[in-house]
């Protein structure tokens, strides 16, 4: 378990037992600062929902996470191991691309756009990285991916293309997809931002399942308020690149400690 | 001088054997620069400099110089370095990197169309560069492109006149020839006219189809 010497057993134990971990992570986007100096732990099987205003750094975490953003300090760790970097003997290097797709295999990512490939067909979409990326046959990752899209109810649109679905049933694809890869941590991207309101309830029923029956990690950026109480196991409210408060929802949601929070939840509850 | 009806049936099978050669240019041309020009298009995206640089000057070049100038480059330039080739060969390489500069810029501005989603969602499931590229972001961008690149085929049909001047056997140079030797260019002359309008006005309507099937870039 103790994974670098000069760390004390408990320390240690507590620190790779973590799935996901941000330590003195920084990101800059020109001169403005997303994420600063940010902290966070996330433990196995947890389901974090990430909240805060527009702008505060929550879906960089996100983007860091699956490698589409590259921190400019701190590290990341990802299931006991870093993710932009590489242990060479003591010391950590820049991450080769080999790593990187190492690492991606445990992570899976829903986009607020959904981002499913327009030319394939829904079972070819799910189908394609289980049999490209991981060597899975044909007929295996097929009957996966029908199971899959059986589970987020559209195994009646397996030959439909992307164009000619509702924006929630693309999104339960985008689900169904990225879950084929069987990822050890999900990224939820505020995944019904883009959404009619009437197609939002699906999405979230789809996700809400997910929380229940799976031990995947999970961290969910989002405004649904009702949803982050009821679907979380903690809830971080992030506000200029940090994070000001966490908790578990009941608290968070009824008793918010900061100003910051107070105001955050008045707004989206009276607009919501 | 008035029109003779059978001398233009004379000559009409020498001028349908340029026909052929002039098709044959065509195919084989835009074969290279379909696929020279995908190359072009990719190397131009890469991050390293020593791999676009070499792309975008290259097409720079070609599209600030005359075709004629690169044909006679290529023509009388390629054997002082030792290699001679056919004056048909040299025409269609001479033509086919001409146009892979312009179809360069067509799947340029097809891969640009793809959203930026479809690159983070092919990293987010892991797939490799070259995966990326053949599964998910050509099949989209050469769709979108499909009738731009079919009006440069047109256009490469119609600039293949231009290999007379290193004396390549298509359609203009055979009318020229059959004209000296009878001092009667009017047949064979309106002859290669008409064949060139057989050709591609069909081409041009089905181009039309093209565009009302994939839509059009720009």
């Amino acid at each position: 378990m103790v994974r670098l010497d000069n760390l004390g057993g408990q320390e240690a134990t507590t620190k790779t037992a973590m799935m996901v971990r941000f330590d003195q992570v920084s990101k800059s986007f020109g001169m403005t600062k997303v994420l600063n100096e940010l902290e966070l732990e996330v433990p196995p099987g947890e389901k974090l929902a990430v909240i805060g205003p527009s702008g505060s750094g929550k879906t960089t975490i996100l983007r860091l996470l699956m490698t589409l953003e590259r921190p400019n300090a701190g590290i990341i760790e990802v299931d006991g191991e870093p993710l932009w970097h590489e242990r060479k003997g003591n010391q950590l290097v820049p991450a080769s691309e080999q790593h990187l797709r190492r690492m991606r295999t445990k992570i899976g990512m829903v986009f607020q756009q959904f981002n499913l490939f327009p030319h394939m067909k829904v079972l070819r979409n799910v189908m394609e990285a289980p049999v490209r990326v991981l060597g899975v046959p044909q007929e295996q990752a097929e009957a996966q991916a029908k199971r899959l899209l059986d589970m987020v109810g559209l195994s009646q649109k397996l030959d439909a293309y992307p164009a000619q679905l509702s924006g929630g049933q693309q999104q339960r694809v985008a689900i169904a997809r990225a879950l084929a890869l069987k990822p050890k941590v999900m990224l939820f991207d505020e995944v019904t931002s883009a959404l009619d309101p009437e197609l939002v309830g699906e999405v979230l029923q789809v996700v809400r399942e997910l929380t229940h029956s799976r031990d995947m990690t999970m961290l969910m950026v989002t405004h649904e308020m009702r949803f982050a109480r009821e679907s979380s196991d903690r809830v971080v409210m992030f506000d200029h690149g940090k994070i000001i408060e966490a908790g578990p929802p009941e608290l968070i949601f009824t008793n918010p400690a900061h100003e910051r929070t107070r105001g955050f939840l008045k707004a989206v509850l009276e607009r919501g | 001088m008035i029109w003779d009806n059978s001398f233009a049936l004379s000559v009409l099978p020498v001028i349908a054997q340029g026909l052929a050669i002039t098709v044959l240019i065509t195919f084989t041309g835009t074969a290279i620069a379909l696929c020279i020009g995908l190359v072009l298009a990719i190397m131009r995206r890469a991050r390293a400099k020593w791999i676009s640089l070499p792309a975008e000057a290259f097409v720079e070049f070609v599209r600030a110089t005359p075709l004629l100038v690169q044909l006679f480059f290529l023509y009388f330039g390629l054997p002082v370095f030792g290699i001679s080739l056919s004056a048909l060969v040299t025409g269609i390489i001479g033509i086919g990197l001409n146009y892979s500069a312009y179809t360069a810029e067509v799947y340029r501005a097809g891969i640009e169309g793809v959203p930026r989603g479809q690159w983070e969602a092919a990293r987010a499931l892991n797939f490799s560069h070259g995966q990326t590229w053949v599964r998910i972001i050509l099949p989209q961008a050469v769709r979108k492109v499909i009738p731009a690149l079919g009006n440069y085929l047109i256009a490469m049909f119609k600039d293949t006149p231009i290999l007379a001047s290193i004396s390549v056997l298509e359609m203009l140079e055979q009318a020229q020839i059959v004209g000296s030797e009878n001092f009667r260019y009017l047949e064979p002359m309106t002859l290669v006219g008409l064949l060139f309008i057989l050709v591609s006005y069909p081409a041009t309507l089905l181009v039309r189809r093209l565009e009302v099937r994939y839509g059009q870039v720009r």
